[in-house]
């Protein structure tokens, strides 16, 4: 079949299919590459001292985000306190402990839906059970519980990764010399899966600072001039200031370098945050401990 | 053993014993650990339904999912989500007909065409785009995409299905450019040798053997990334338009996707911060979330089964 066509023919189509490949995969850098230019192009003029530190004025149409900064850094503290143990704790279960069987089965069908639950959904049953159920209000709590359960695959996949990574014979040698079971989890897998750990917990901080719907009805406000002075109080975040003042306001063309400011200090936050990830993970491949 | 007096040996076997059952609490609290996700999942489900099961005692659930008519403040209200969940199909079929091509050649330019040095490069880039927030998109859209295609398309407003498809496949794209690298590496290196030892191009080798090799992964990547258009929220929000009304799919072929929409997902994030706790609006948000629960639910328990009926197990089920 294949030799119906001559040879010319055969590596011109080849060519063809090539160029088409080259094209999707210059398309898709294309779209990162042109909003990252956009974005920073109209938001470098926005980004001050002032813009950094002050808090909003003139409802919202001057001043800075310090608030939505100081917002976003406590909401994903506070979620990966909430993920990291939890998540870590689980990973060990599934890769010192789990047998090939049911339960495992079970066990990574809920990690799996619970990583394609929908933003929205984790806000609606954050509302539901933080906010409501457990009277917390809507918080700087409440948003980073419901956070922290979001991120929680991510982490749990990157640390049983790290985990089932670390060779046996490092468990061998420690049970050799007499330690236990948890005594080898603890003094030899976690620490030699550790930086794969960091590199998990990096990428689920990205990932909760740039969420929006799961803090809308769970933690965000979008205008408090007071920095949160307990868990229990509002707080304004950066993505959801974003979204307000590009819906929201009243006076929505005179902010728009306010907008790009934020949308700037937002991507440049997740983005190093995910790059830092990436450069530690690359590292880490290179210097292979084993 | 013989050189133990009996009192040591007694310690020696305490000392065991409470290590033992010291190591059999330690494992009893990861095993709980390891099923918090699948608490997770009951807890938000058992919270969906309880808040959402409360809309039907006044409304019946099949004017709920049929009913054409949204206006949830009206009274009586209406809560027919027909129009919001044409909306999401709509949304998530054109972005998938956008972002698989781009995703999938994607994929495929990395394992077959692209040299080792510059692939170093591209895949963190990949990653990078798959770690933008949503609402950067939706701003992207709404400010830069929108005023654009109303000026060159000419059109009413610039927020419509091909837009908020637009910016749903780049959120898609590297979710389905990722799952689907990983397929293509994990067919057989001998079968692609193979192939080109018989005098096969390149191209050849990869659409009949690499192609059909990592299918199963391919369409399990489709799959998730199309879950994700789905259930995206901050894009459709800013970005679909908003207009709960049924667009002219066949009426207008294929000018609907200059019409506006309100996906579900949209709707919740909407109307959640306006609707008092405990009305019949806000229960019905909640019976979207259960709607939309369900499609994610099961797009992910096909892309699993998809994933685990069809793997490729060596060479010999090719």
């Amino acid at each position: 079949m294949i030799n119906r066509h001559s040879l010319t023919v055969r590596k011109l189509r080849e060519q063809v299919a090539f160029g088409l490949l080259r094209l999707a995969m210059a398309l898709v850098l294309g779209s990162l590459g042109g909003i990252l230019l956009f974005v920073f192009i109209q938001g470098a003029g926005a980004i001050s001292w002032t813009f950094l530190t002050d808090v909003p004025r003139d409802s919202m149409t001057k001043g800075g985000i310090f608030p939505a900064i100081v917002g976003t850094f406590y909401l994903t503290v506070g979620a990966l306190l909430v993920a990291l143990p939890l998540g870590v704790a689980a990973a060990v279960y599934l890769s010192e402990y789990a047998r090939e069987g049911r339960l495992l089965r079970l066990v990574r069908l809920g990690i799996n839906n619970l990583a394609g639950v929908p933003s929205v959904v984790f806000g609606l049953f954050g509302l539901a059970l933080f906010v409501v159920a457990f009277k917390m209000g809507v918080s700087l709590a409440a948003g980073s519980l419901t956070l922290g359960l979001l991120i929680l695959p991510t982490i749990i996949g990157a640390s049983e990764e790290a985990m089932r990574a670390v060779p046996d014979t490092y468990r061998e040698a420690s049970y050799g010399l007499g330690g236990s079971r948890w005594q080898t989890i603890w003094r030899v897998v976690l620490p030699a899966a550790f930086p794969g750990i960091l590199t998990g917990s990096i990428l689920s901080i990205g990932r909760a600072a740039g969420e929006t719907a799961p803090i809308m009805f769970t933690a965000a406000t979008f205008y408090t001039l007071h920095l949160p002075k307990s868990p229990f109080a509002e707080v304004m975040a950066l993505p959801y200031h974003v979204y307000v003042l590009a819906t929201a306001g009243t006076h929505i063309e005179q902010t728009r370098p306010l907008q790009y400011g934020t949308v700037m200090v937002l991507i440049t936050l997740v983005l190093s945050l995910c790059l830092v990830a990436i450069v530690v993970r690359t590292r880490l491949r290179k210097k292979k401990l084993w | 053993m013989a050189g133990l007096s009996p009192p040591s040996q007694a310690v020696l076997t305490r000392h065991a014993e409470r290590r033992k059952r010291q190591e059999s609490w330690i494992r009893a609290l990861f095993s709980l650990a390891g099923m918090v996700s699948v608490l997770v999942v009951a807890l938000i489900a058992l919270f969906l339904f309880g808040q959402g099961l409360g809309l039907f005692g006044r409304y019946g659930v099949l004017d709920f999912l049929a009913g054409t008519a949204w206006y949830p403040t009206d009274d009586p209200a209406d809560f027919g989500i027909l129009a919001l969940i044409l909306g999401s199909v709509l949304v998530t079929t054109v972005s998938t007909l956008m972002a698989v091509p781009l995703g999938v050649g994607s994929a495929l330019y990395l394992a077959v065409v692209a040299g080792g040095r510059f692939k170093e490069i591209v895949k963190p880039a990949v990653e990078l785009l798959a770690s933008l927030p949503s609402v950067v998109l939706g701003f992207v859209g709404m400010v830069v995409l929108a005023p654009l295609m109303q000026q060159w398309l000419d059109i009413p407003t610039g927020l419509n299905i091909l837009n908020a498809s637009l910016m749903l496949a780049i959120m898609a794209i590297p979710t389905i450019t990722s799952i689907s690298e990983d397929a293509l590496y994990a067919v057989p290196r001998e079968l692609i040798e193979a192939s080109l030892a018989l005098g096969a191009t390149r191209w050849e080798t990869t659409t009949r053997v690499l192609i059909p090799g990592a299918l199963s992964g391919i369409c399990t990547a489709v799959i998730l990334g199309m879950s994700r258009a789905m259930g995206e929220t901050m894009v459709v929000l800013m970005v679909a338009g908003g207009a709960a009304q049924i667009p002219a799919v066949f009426e207008s072929f294929p000018n609907f996707i200059f019409d506006s929409v309100r996906p579900l997902p949209a709707t919740i994030a909407a109307e959640m911060g306006e609707t008092p706790y405990g009305s019949p609006h806000y229960h019905a948000l909640f019976a979207i979330g259960i709607v939309l629960f369900l499609i994610t639910l099961a797009f992910n328990l096909v892309a699993a089964w998809v994933s685990r009926r069809f793997q490729q197990k060596g060479a010999a089920t090719l």
